[in-house]
């Protein structure tokens, strides 16, 4: 058995190489490189463009959400709303402050959406943003909060919205709270649309769960980004309850479209030639008039 | 009695149920099947009933099944798309013909399969939501077992939301939140506990606005005994929502869910 014991302990050249290393690996920021989830290929932040894409495979990547303001809308038109409005810990939920705070940190944001007015080509219009990097841009009470008043000022200032969606759904640490938001937004959205206005949802990647069965299916029309997954239940759960393997397209947004919940897959490249059309198609008929 | 004791009871399937509650309140009521897209899903039992032989009402729950054979045909109360779009159907119908609606809720969630997906449960229920925003009658949900998730909020739109008391109402089933949290479904019990979906604690957050008793002095009552105790409040209920102009409902509902 001698063959199979280990060796005592190998010659070292530098025996203070490890530590070295990993003192000059701390040194790197973080977030300088990433990995393609498609192709795998590395990717450095700085050949990133500014609408996200995967330099070698045109995937559509995690876009921050001030960053996808900037990108779509006209420069210097974006006025944020509720900006006051920051996460909260209703049922003092043990380790969710921390959470939070380290989201905060993270992605410079107070909670997991952005919302405001803008303009695309001089066309005005509601925009909310979900960011993902931000706890799954899960729903809790106060994205639900910041939707809701988006949908109510959208009405009071008769503007269509366009929403970005990307959600993991619920927010867990929230309970039944977080499960309340699904009947708060879709009542604002359907006082927005019984006066009329349009609705335009880009779904991204990932919408899931309870922002599924709510607003992200609630839009008069219904976009998505190419390979972002929609669905209702989590993957994994439905490979529970039926003991098999889904195949990989299950829940894109290839195959949604294909089983009719999504009106048209638009990459971004073209998004804001397809949202200033779809602006103009909806446009309110007094204002119409008068342009 | 701990949250886990009363999920345990919550899942009980010889609890009282749509069915039985439909019988005690209606001297008439006929099942309508069905939701016009593809299928009937019998998770979902749906109908129009009148009450003492006067008062038209259209009564929407999921039904759990009492046996196995029975829970194979209602799915275990878990509804597909085609559960929630007869629901939709037969609320858009009472609607049409000015009929209060009650719905009776007991389901561990919306049934998750590949179907399911593919037939857009997540837009049936999204829908649902719309609907139930634009009703303009009256309308009352009984949370009677399990109120799980998306599939128990898509028929919980309403004026009121009641509870029995040993029912629970929340986001995700015990197992499937520790699953989430802490990766370990083990750990339901605690998760129960910090979970806040028991009746009690539902009505301290003003989730629910009724807790209804199921026994007394120790006593639990038997599923006619509670029927005959829940049927006058249901009625008493309905006839007072019905005072109210419904443009002063429908804006109680809207400043009801407003405030979460």
């Amino acid at each position: 058995m001698a063959l199979f014991r280990k060796k005592k302990k190998y010659v070292e050249i530098n025996p203070n190489r490890a530590d070295e290393l990993r003192e000059r690996r701390a040194q790197i920021p973080d977030g300088l490189a990433e990995r393609c989830p498609k192709c795998q290929a590395i990717i450095f932040q700085n050949s990133i463009e500014n609408d996200f894409l995967c330099p070698k495979c045109s995937y559509h990547l995690q876009f921050p959400a001030l960053k996808r303001i900037k990108w779509l809308v006209d420069e210097g038109s974006f006025e944020e709303w509720d900006s006051d409005l920051t996460a909260k810990d209703p049922l003092n939920f043990p380790g969710y402050q921390e959470k939070l705070e380290t989201s905060q940190k993270i992605t410079q944001l107070k909670e997991a959406v952005i919302t405001g007015q803008a303009e695309l080509e001089g066309l005005p219009f509601a925009i909310g943003v979900m960011d993902s990097r931000f706890i799954m841009a899960s729903m809790g009470t106060i994205v639900g909060e910041k939707l809701t008043r988006l949908f109510e000022q959208a009405t009071e200032k008769e503007l269509p919205v366009v929403l970005y969606i990307a959600s993991g759904g619920a927010r867990m640490q929230e309970g039944i709270l977080s499960l309340m938001q699904m009947a708060k937004i879709s009542q604002a959205v359907s006082k927005h649309s019984q006066a009329g206005l349009f609705y335009c949802t880009v779904l991204t990647h990932p919408t899931t769960g309870g922002v599924t069965a709510s607003f992200a299916m609630q839009g008069d029309i219904t976009l998505a980004e190419p390979e972002a997954i929609v669905g209702f239940a989590g993957k994994r759960v439905i490979e529970q309850t039926i003991g098999s393997e889904l195949p990989n397209d299950f829940q894109t947004a290839e195959t949604v479209l294909k089983n009719g919940f999504i009106d048209h897959i638009v990459p971004r490249k073209k998004q804001a030639r397809v949202l200033r059309f779809l602006l103009a198609a909806h446009k309110p008929s007094s204002e119409s008039a008068g342009v | 009695m701990n949250a886990y004791d009363i999920v345990k009871k919550a899942r009980d399937i010889q609890r009282l149920s749509t069915i039985e509650i439909i019988n005690a309140l209606c001297s008439e009521f006929i099942e309508l099947h069905g939701d016009r897209r593809m299928e009937d899903d019998q998770a979902v039992v749906g109908g129009v009933g009148l009450i003492q032989d006067k008062d038209p009402i259209t009564i929407i729950g999921i039904q759990k099944g009492r046996n196995t054979e029975e829970n194979i045909r209602r799915n275990f109360g878990s509804s597909g798309p085609a559960g929630y779009r007869k629901a939709e159907r037969l609320m858009k119908q009472a609607e049409k013909f000015q009929r209060p609606v009650l719905t009776l809720i007991n389901t561990a969630g919306a049934y998750a399969a590949p179907e399911s997906e593919e037939y857009g449960i997540g837009e049936a229920i999204a829908s649902m939501l719309i609907t139930m925003s634009e009703l303009t009658v009256p309308t009352l949900a009984i949370i009677l077992g399990e109120g799980g998730s998306g599939g128990a909020i898509a028929l919980a739109l309403s004026d009121q939301v009641w509870m029995l008391e040993n029912s629970i109402y929340s986001i995700l089933s015990p197992e499937g939140f520790a699953s989430i949290l802490w990766k370990d479904s083990r750990l339901a019990q605690e998760a129960a506990d910090i979970m806040k979906l028991t009746a009690t604690e539902l009505k301290e957050l003003q989730v629910i606005d009724r807790v209804i008793a199921e026994g007394e002095k120790g006593e639990t009552f038997t599923n006619e005994e509670l029927a005959e105790r829940l049927i006058p409040k249901i009625i008493a209920t309905f006839e007072e929502l019905e005072k109210l102009d419904p443009k002063e409902r429908v804006a109680n509902r809207y400043n009801r869910f407003r405030k979460f």
